[in-house]
């Protein structure tokens, strides 16, 4: 028996949690295909090694070439054969949860379906195999996908130009966020310290706001769940620099306003920031740059289908409108009229503007080192030009028309706050209104692993008791949404009536329910060698 | 000694100059198992309506805001070490911090226990 005496293990789940001496309980732990599976410090010893060094290696008769850096004591690292190494990922990747099993319904993530065809581009050896530091005429062919992704993404939204180098979503914002410092700046109006965040927007929002300086200000939601437009109005002022707002919101709304809103902080000095999160419901039928938008930035790991939550990495290309686009980040691409296409970086920034651009460009900085994700920017196109701009279109409609039928279906078992104000978007959000006393949203999170889904996103966004934020994607059939609907309806109707059992949910999982609160403050963060425990205790 | 309410769950107890701030037991009901705490340093001076500290949850990270305006006294170690106090004893041992008040006429517009329950019973 394996021991982890780091402190606290979970209790196991061998016999179906119906506590010990149950019939079905095995000897092993592991339940047919199901494999126990202990920590790697656990089953690994110090005598085992998978590689079989040559002494000579080490030593060739002339001594050891380590000076006197040989290490005199072990170093507590678990030592593992090949195979044993190899099974013991296999089997903790078998207690994973992934888009390529099933439904994977997290609000504001579109963990849609990653199609093999982009997977397929990102591995062609051209793409694959290049270096960022290699002779730019080496890579015309990889220039040339970051510069028509570039130009894909500005003709989906309206804007003026794209900054391709931020990572993820939230590095995206930073990046918007320093285009809009660096631009009022410019104005000499640096002294605009207030960044507005509605409510419904995403919680990266005002964190990136404080991140980058700015002091952040709420604005509350109307009973509609949008922006309440009089409120912000109100607030908008000489000292605002910007609002930060996300639409779809993360309530699952299209904000009908937004273009009422863009006039008004254009109209007190402000700028706009959109967090594109939640592209995916308008993409091909709403252009933000219609709106009034200065910088928004695009998940291609949500909208355009690059693999997302641990299969990453992210990316975040950042759209700018025509005041922001001067201040954007380096590096850049840019095709020449002879079809060159040009990375062009600080040492031939200004010359390049001056030549090309009139002088206008004032880049803030870089975020990044290199240009930015190549291997997404592939992915990206890859899904772009196999959907073309009638199948982007068609991918918004059916997002909407999913979360739809999940709403729908879900009436008079799930409360939808927002229900009332008609179809929602990408997101159907449901409150926990109705539930029997003592049972949460956690509850029927947990009930929904049990039943083979990854839980919604729960808890958030905070105006709505007890959150529960489901979205669909266009991935799934009909069929796969009524299976999932049959589940989360079985789950709430036990929250509903107080099933007792749902309060031990999960019990089908490798691990029954976990102490958050206690992982929580006291978190373990580091395997410890368990001998110095067993000296303690004798 | 009097105790007032905000309509961000926050209570104060004002004792001559001084007051003792925390959140309310309503909130910490809502807000659920407390994991972090992290209260302003003394000296901090803060305005009425600042972000003062923060409150995690297993289920959410929020600001607390001062009700008033001062400079902040002191604020509560056993927090650090056992953020459940709040959780517990929230309108007692869970307290935040302890601020000097340099307009005790702000405390006007705060309500008193009984107007906070009936927002509370409203909400």
């Amino acid at each position: 028996m394996s021991v982890n005496a780091s402190g606290w293990r979970p209790e196991r789940p061998a016999n179906g949690g119906s506590g010990a001496g149950d019939a079905t309980a095995t000897f092993s732990g592991n339940r047919a295909l199901m494999l126990d599976e202990a920590l790697i410090f656990e089953i690994g010893t110090a005598e085992t090694t998978g590689v079989d060094l040559d002494a000579s290696m080490l030593d060739d008769g002339r001594g050891n070439r380590l000076g006197g850096l040989a290490r005199t004591a072990p170093i507590g690292l678990p030592g593992l054969s090949e195979p044993e190494t190899v099974r013991h990922y296999t089997r903790l990747s078998r207690q994973n949860y992934a888009i390529d099993l099933g439904l994977f319904p997290l609000g504001s993530c579109t963990m849609k379906h990653n199609p093999r065809l982009n997977e397929r581009m990102a591995r062609l050896p051209g793409f694959a195999d290049i270096h960022p530091l290699q002779p730019v005429d080496t890579v015309q062919g990889a220039l040339a996908v970051i510069n028509e992704l570039a130009f894909w993404l500005i003709d989906l939204t309206g804007m003026h130009g794209v900054a391709m180098s931020p990572k993820a979503g939230a590095h995206g914002e930073l990046c918007g966020i320093l285009c809009i410092k660096a631009a009022l700046e410019k104005r000499g109006e640096g002294d605009r310290k207030v960044v507005l965040v509605p409510e419904s927007a995403h919680g990266t929002n005002p964190a990136t706001a404080a991140f980058a300086g700015f002091k952040v200000e709420g604005i509350p939601a109307n009973a509609n769940g949008r922006v309440d437009l009089e409120a912000l109005k109100a607030r908008l002022g000489p000292d605002v620099a910007a609002v930060m707002i996300t639409n779809p919101n993360t309530c699952g709304l299209f904000e009908p306003d937004m273009k009422a809103i863009s006039d008004a902080v254009h109209a007190a000095g402000g700028y706009v920031y959109c967090d594109g999160a939640n592209f995916n419901a308008i993409v091909g039928r709403v252009r933000p740059g219609d709106l009034g938008i200065d910088a928004m930035h695009i998940n291609l790991h949500k909208t355009f289908s690059t693999p997302h939550g641990g299969g990453g990495p992210g990316s975040g290309p950042v759209v700018l409108s025509e005041a922001l686009s001067p201040f954007g980040p380096l590096p850049y691409t840019a095709r020449t009229a002879d079809g060159h296409i040009h990375l062009i970086e600080e040492e031939r920034a200004e010359e390049f503007s001056n030549e090309h651009f009139g002088g206008k460009l004032d880049s803030f900085g870089r975020m990044t080192a290199f240009h930015g994700q190549m291997g997404m920017f592939t992915r990206a196109l890859t899904y772009i030009l196999s959907h073309g701009a009638d199948g982007l279109r068609q991918v918004a409609e059916d997002a909407v028309l999913n979360a739809n039928y999940v709403l729908r279906q879900l009436e008079g078992v799930l409360e939808a706050p927002f229900a009332h104000s008609g179809p929602c978007m990408h997101e159907a959000l449901f409150s926990d209104e109705g539930f029997a006393d003592g049972f949460s949203t956690l509850d029927v999170a947990k009930g929904l692993i049990d039943e083979g889904y990854h839980p919604m996103t729960m808890y958030f966004p905070l105006v709505v008791h007890g959150a529960m934020l489901v979205e669909p994607t266009e991935t799934e059939s009909k069929a796969a949404l009524d299976a999932f609907i049959g589940s989360l309806r079985a789950v709430a109707e036990r929250a509903r009536a107080g099933d007792a059992a749902l309060k031990a949910a999960p019990v089908h999982a490798p691990r029954r329910r976990l102490d958050e609160t206690l992982a929580a403050r006291k978190p373990i963060l580091a395997w410890k060698d368990p001998a110095p425990v067993a000296e303690a205790a004798e | 000694m009097s105790r007032y309410f905000t309509r961000e769950h926050e209570w104060i107890e004002v004792t001559g100059n001084g007051a003792t701030v925390g959140i309310t037991d309503y909130a910490q009901h809502q807000l659920g198992d407390i994991v972090f705490a992290e209260v302003p340093a003394v000296g901090r001076t803060l305005a009425k309506g600042d972000e003062a500290a923060v409150v995690e949850s297993v289920k959410a990270a929020s600001d607390v805001y001062s009700p008033v305006s001062g400079t902040v006294t002191e604020g509560n170690e056993a927090l650090s070490d056992d953020p459940s106090l709040v959780n517990s004893a929230a309108e007692g041992d869970g307290w935040f911090f302890r601020i000097d008040l340099t307009n005790p006429s702000e405390l006007d517009g705060l309500m008193d226990e009984d107007a906070y329950k009936s927002f509370v019973a409203a909400l």
